[in-house]
């Protein structure tokens, strides 16, 4: 079954741009990808667009579909009305590079400011031995495939650029918290998820994990564990006195 | 004269993927500035693609295991024609490479005494793949994306600058490699593809690491990416390419819808349990178990079941055999009607397993199909068929180091060739990036240490370059011979898949080499549309020029090959024919056009495997793939004699 | 400046006339949580100082609004553990537990991204932007407090082990030996269900074992662990039903003890 599909689609670049209408052809089984490399072949072929595997595996084509962040690859024509209005743009936390392309070294930044895995010094290679109960945790996060999506949804940053500098957003939060459950790491990011990645800004409202197309849930198995281990270590009291009774605690 | 932006590298590496990343790493810890270039964003690569597993005889599920057994299957796998020093190289260094991961944080399932657990996989005698789920490709690329990030956090405190001595460029494109007058590499051309600026690195040597040229064909679990950048390139160069006409198309690549079509299945599907069969019903592996396999496969179904969970008193399942082989019985199960309605077959892992125990096991199997095809697969059966998926030849280069015919000019992984001969064994490409991109590393970096003075780059090669990589703008001579780089590409892709596909025939090949000769000289004529910035349109004119190269390369050499071998199989030379076994095809390239360069290929002998590893093998399994005049120094050849 | 210069309409981004493309209804879930959270807290603070029908002599029930009974207004047989409060109409009987089931609540992770969303409108929904020109989180006073939410819970758990003693000591019929009512199968259930609130709680979750880096070391709290999770992740629907529960409860006691419907007995 195939039909004309409407659709709209941000083009521009960062002197301006619009939505420009087209109307393309959709056949089973498709996804919004198709239609836009449908679109380069006939009728765009400028159109600027992110994409590698189309599998979901590889996190390139994050952009916006009807006003929600999506892979392109992921989305499933068969999820809209054959006679609705389909509405691409670019994703909006991010500075626009042109069309559906835009400027993520943000992240790339971000990612370079976490701590990196700091092995035990005496342990040779080989000499591994970790179980599966204390790697599951942190596995579950190091699925991501980093699409960015939960930075381009989070309001933190979606909706104040300024907090750019002070919030590393939910992707490099959630590697903090891969990095602190994982068995044999020996350093401790908790001062530094708070002071310098800005973990208190998170107010756990949960896009992150609703856009996630790795379905990690990253607000209940990395944020909110992380703010409860920074919470140990920061705000208890008890934690507190018992370290300064007991000289537990560096 | 151009403006270019420059730079300036000890090394750099063209490619961000496993072996890319691992021969920076390397070449970063001996010291030398280095660069990682890549098309795509950093940690994008097709890497991130490969599901199984990465082959590593650790022993940790069975301690049978050794190099010895890894080595033996690879060439057998490889039908024998692999190069035997890259072989072993690979299968003794492989468990090394893996440990060495987890130094860099990578996590692996775990076994139950908390060693790195090991899957089985087809052509693998033993459980040999370590394994994150069905994710492993993922892991290996984040971890060492990781690795090469705490580097430069090292560099950050020791030179206050995080890309002091690694610097990553990605979306960036590389469209010529440059050398000296003589003859040695000077640097690389470019151009950033979101703003269409050209770029210039200058550096003593370069580590080619591209990947594969699966985008010239239609059905493929490939990305855009793979579009043979790197053997195109260093054929451009100098360099000469080996194996190109043996490609390996995966069994099992999704058939449905046909937006998915060619995405991969992956093989740990069948390693967990999964089996094949027809529309019948009929497990019909069974009755393809080649002769050179034979008494290695189970013969019936039971002892097929009982083989997963007592492997040491019977013998495995031939859903999995190696690829080459389960792809050819899908293709004739088709051919004779007993296929799926969308074209492909059977695999089944409902009937096999609990839904909860699939679902651990092939998490993105799972999530893959549910998304893209709305099958549950842990409810019904998947629909599968095969998909042109990894290409065995590539840049022909020194086993120890990497290094191609061109001086300076350094290769690994997919981009280069001999590991795999004519099939490669599932497991064995993650493994053998690690391997080989470190190894080219290092001798990139002792080659770069070794040079007197650095070469230097000629501003009318940079002019040439650039005026090379601008023609697609050029207005067309007229407007009838205005190309459109999409619709040349797909009809390079249709013509790959049907005339040089999966089964081959002299007569479709000289066929296919008409048609490319043809698109050849419509490729001049491309004209793109638009601006610099970001322009995909412009992106593929240039990447379909690396297609138009590779193609031809592959389709010459498998006309000259007239037997069936691993990823080349003639129907008109069905059988596998010992006189081959030794020759490799090499190309090259020739003629005026620099661009898009005609292809030679000449046949060239091997050298003799080394007694010792030789020595590894049954003389009767020999018998199968050697010619009698080989086999006469093997000591059972020798004790009849006596 | 507008507010949303600093977010999708900021310079550098993709220029679009709207702030959102959504096409679907996404301000139906923040409109809901307002209705379902003020009708709580409206009908809670009533209840708390209505200081009147919170007490079944005849059977024992206890709503649990008035739990523990602490006030020197508190009907004798309702207060379990002493009176000493004064009765005065600004103080509620059980103003040693409300407050800190209020700030249990209040800190909640689900709560907190509840009124975040609906009442702050930070953010209403994904990808729609909030209205604040600035946004510091949970950084600084007094947001920064959420992060005490372990205490409430501690407590929380002291005022469920009392709930569920108020709920033993409804079993009772008038002539002072056991009895069983419809009263008692809805207190029962309610305790149950705040059990299961109190339990998932994410607090909860990372003091049984979530803190703990090495799972195979400690067994025990791993097996915990692994069975608060599996509630953890129904924490929300949790949050509201007992909600609903609790309202549902008090509601029934009020009834029964305003005499305006009768207690179906089934023994004594």
């Amino acid at each position: 079954m195939s039909y004309k599909g409407q659709f709209r689609v941000w083009r521009g670049d960062s002197d301006g741009g619009s939505l420009e209408d087209f109307e393309v052809e959709v056949n089973e089984g498709e996804v919004v990808l198709d239609i836009i490399h449908r679109l380069q072949a006939t009728q765009a072929p400028d159109l600027a667009v992110r994409w590698n595997c189309k599998a979901g595996k590889c996190g390139s084509c994050s952009a916006e579909v009807n006003g929600r962040p999506r892979l392109l690859c992921m989305t499933r024509m068969s999820l809209f009305d054959t006679d609705e209005v389909i509405t691409v743009t670019p994703m909006r936390a991010f500075s626009i590079v042109r069309d559906l392309v835009t400027d993520v070294s943000y992240n790339y930044e971000k990612a370079r400011e976490v701590q990196a895995f700091t092995p035990p010094k005496d342990l040779a290679p080989g000499e591994y031995r970790m179980q599966q109960v204390d790697v599951q945790r942190s596995q579950e996060f190091r699925k991501c495939i980093e699409c960015f999506l939960c930075q381009d949804t989070c309001h933190v940053v979606r909706d104040h650029e300024e907090n750019k500098l002070n919030f590393s957003g939910p992707r490099f939060l959630m590697r903090i918290a891969e990095l602190e459950m994982h068995p044999l790491d020996t350093a401790d990011r908790r001062d530094t998820a708070q002071d310098d990645h800005g973990l208190g800004y998170c107010n756990i409202t949960k896009c992150c994990t609703e856009v996630c197309p790795e379905n990690i849930k990253i607000t209940d198995n990395a944020l909110i564990p992380m703010k409860e281990r920074v919470a140990g270590r920061r705000y208890d009291p008890v934690v507190w006195l018992g370290n300064k009774l007991f000289k537990r605690g560096k | 004269m151009t403006e270019v932006e420059r730079h300036n590298f000890d090394v750099i590496v063209i490619g961000a993927g496993g072996a890319g990343l691992r021969a920076a790493i390397e070449a970063r810890e001996r010291g030398l500035s280095t660069a990682v270039i890549c098309k795509s964003l950093f940690g994008k690569a097709h890497t991130v693609m490969a599901e199984g597993g990465c082959a590593a005889s650790m022993g940790n599920a069975n301690p049978n295991d050794s190099w010895q057994v890894h080595y033996r299957d690879t060439m057998r796998g490889g039908k024998f024609l692999n190069n035997w020093r890259m072989a072993e190289l690979h299968a003794k260094e492989a468990p090394d490479r893996v440990w060495e991961l987890e130094t860099y944080g990578a996590l692996f399932d775990r076994t139950e005494d908390g060693r790195i657990s090991q899957r089985n996989f087809g052509g693998h005698t033993y459980p040999r793949l370590a394994h994150v789920g069905d994710r492993t490709g993922l892991e290996l690329i984040r971890t060492m994306q990781q690795k090469i990030v705490s580097l430069q956090q090292e560099d950050k405190a020791e030179f206050g600058d995080y890309e002091a001595k690694l610097k990553v460029f990605h979306e960036c494109a590389i469209t010529e490699l440059l050398k000296d007058d003589s003859g040695a590499i000077s640097g690389a051309f470019g151009y950033w593809r979101e703003s269409g600026r050209f770029v210039l690195f200058e550096t003593g040597a370069i580590v080619m690491a591209t990947g594969g040229i699966g985008k010239s064909f239609q059905v493929t679990s490939n990305s855009w990416e793979y579009t043979g950048d790197g053997h195109a390139l260093a054929l451009r160069t100098g360099a000469s390419l080996i194996n190109m006409e043996f490609v390996q198309f995966h069994p099992t690549g999704m058939v449905w819808p046909p937006s998915v079509k060619g995405i991969l299945v992956t093989e740990g599907v069948r390693g967990d349990g999964g089996v094949l069969k027809n529309s019948e019903g009929e497990r019909f592996m069974f009755r393809y178990v080649p002769d050179v396999f034979k008494g290695q496969y189970a013969e019936t179904e039971e002892e097929a079941d009982r083989w997963y969970t007592d492997p040491d008193n019977n013998r495995r399942t031939p859903d999995l055999l190696p690829r080459d082989e389960v792809a050819r019985a899908i293709n004739t199960e088709v051919k004779e009607g007993r296929g799926s309605p969308h074209g492909g077959v059977y695999l089944d892992i409902a009937s096999r397993m609990p839904a909860e125990e699939i679902k651990r096991r092939l998490p993105s199997m799972y999530h893959q199909f549910k998304e893209l095809a709305d099958v549950d697969i842990t409810a019904e059966p998947m629909e599968v068929g095969p998909t042109c998926h990894y290409v065995m030849g590539g840049i022909e280069v020194e086993p120890d180091t990497g290094e191609s015919t061109v001086p300076g000019l350094f290769a690994a992984g997919e981009c280069s060739g001999g590991m795999h001969g004519s099939n490669r064994l599932g497991g064995n490409s993650l493994s053998d990036l690690l391997v080989f991109g470190r190894r080219a590393g290092m001798g990139a970096a002792t080659y770069v240490e070794s040079l007197e003075r650095r070469p230097v780059v000629l501003q009318s090669d940079i002019d040439g370059a650039a005026r090379s990589a601008l023609s697609p703008y050029e207005p067309a001579k007229s407007e009838g011979s205005r190309e459109n780089p999409y619709t040349l590409h797909f009809e390079l892709q249709q013509t790959m898949n049907e005339l040089v596909g999966i089964i081959r025939t002299g007569e479709e090949i000289e066929q296919a080499l008409g048609r490319l000769a043809e698109i050849r000289a419509r490729v001049r004529n491309v004209v793109v549309e638009g601006h610099r910035q970001f322009n995909p349109g412009w992106h593929l004119a240039l990447d379909l020029r690396n297609m138009m190269v590779v193609s031809e390369s592959v389709a010459k050499a498998a006309l000259l090959r007239t037997e069936s071998r691993g990823g080349h199989t003639r129907d008109d030379y069905p059988m596998l024919d010992a006189d081959w076994r030794n020759k490799l095809l090499v190309c090259r390239a020739s003629g005026e056009d620099s661009v898009v360069p005609d292809v030679t290929v000449e046949p060239k002998d091997q050298v003799p495997m080394r007694q010792d590893l030789l020595e590894l093998f049954e003389l009767s399994e020999l018998e199968k793939y050697y010619t009698e005049a080989e086999l006469t120094t093997h000591p059972a050849t020798e004790g009849d004699r006596a | 400046m507008t507010a949303t210069d600093t977010g999708v309409h900021a310079p550098p981004r993709a220029r679009l006339p709207v702030p959102s493309l959504r096409t679907d209804r996404w301000w139906v879930p923040p409109v809901l949580t307002v209705v379902g959270l003020s009708i709580f807290v409206i009908y809670a603070t009533f209840r708390a100082f209505q200081q009147d029908y919170y007490w079944v002599s005849e059977y024992h029930y206890l709503t649990p609004f008035y739990s523990p009974c602490m006030s020197t207004g508190c009907v004798e047989g309702a207060a379990h553990f002493g009176r000493f409060l004064p009765d005065n109409p600004l103080i509620p009987y059980a103003a040693l537990s409300l407050p800190f089931l209020l700030a249990f609540r209040l800190t909640c992770y689900y709560y907190r991204k509840a009124y975040y969303r609906s009442f702050w409108l930070s953010p209403p929904a994904c990808a729609v932007p909030e209205p604040h020109t600035r946004y510091t989180g949970e950084t600084r006073l007094p947001l920064i407090l959420q992060n005490v939410h372990r205490y409430f819970f501690y407590a929380a758990v002291l005022i469920s082990v009392i709930n569920t003693y108020d709920a033993i000591l409804a079993f009772h019929s008038p002539d002072g030996g056991f009895g069983l009512g419809l009263g008692n199968i809805i207190l029962v259930a309610n305790v149950i269900l705040l059990w299961c609130y109190t339990l998932s709680c994410h607090s909860c979750r990372h003091v049984t074992g979530g803190r703990l880096r090495h799972f195979s070391k400690h067994p025990v709290r791993y097996w915990l662990w692994t069975k608060v999770s599996v509630l953890n992740t129904r924490h929300m629907e949790f949050a509201w039903i007992t909600i609903g529960t609790l309202i549902l409860t008090d509601l029934y006691v009020f009834l029964v003890a305003s005499g305006a419907i009768s207690d179906p007995r089934i023994i004594g």
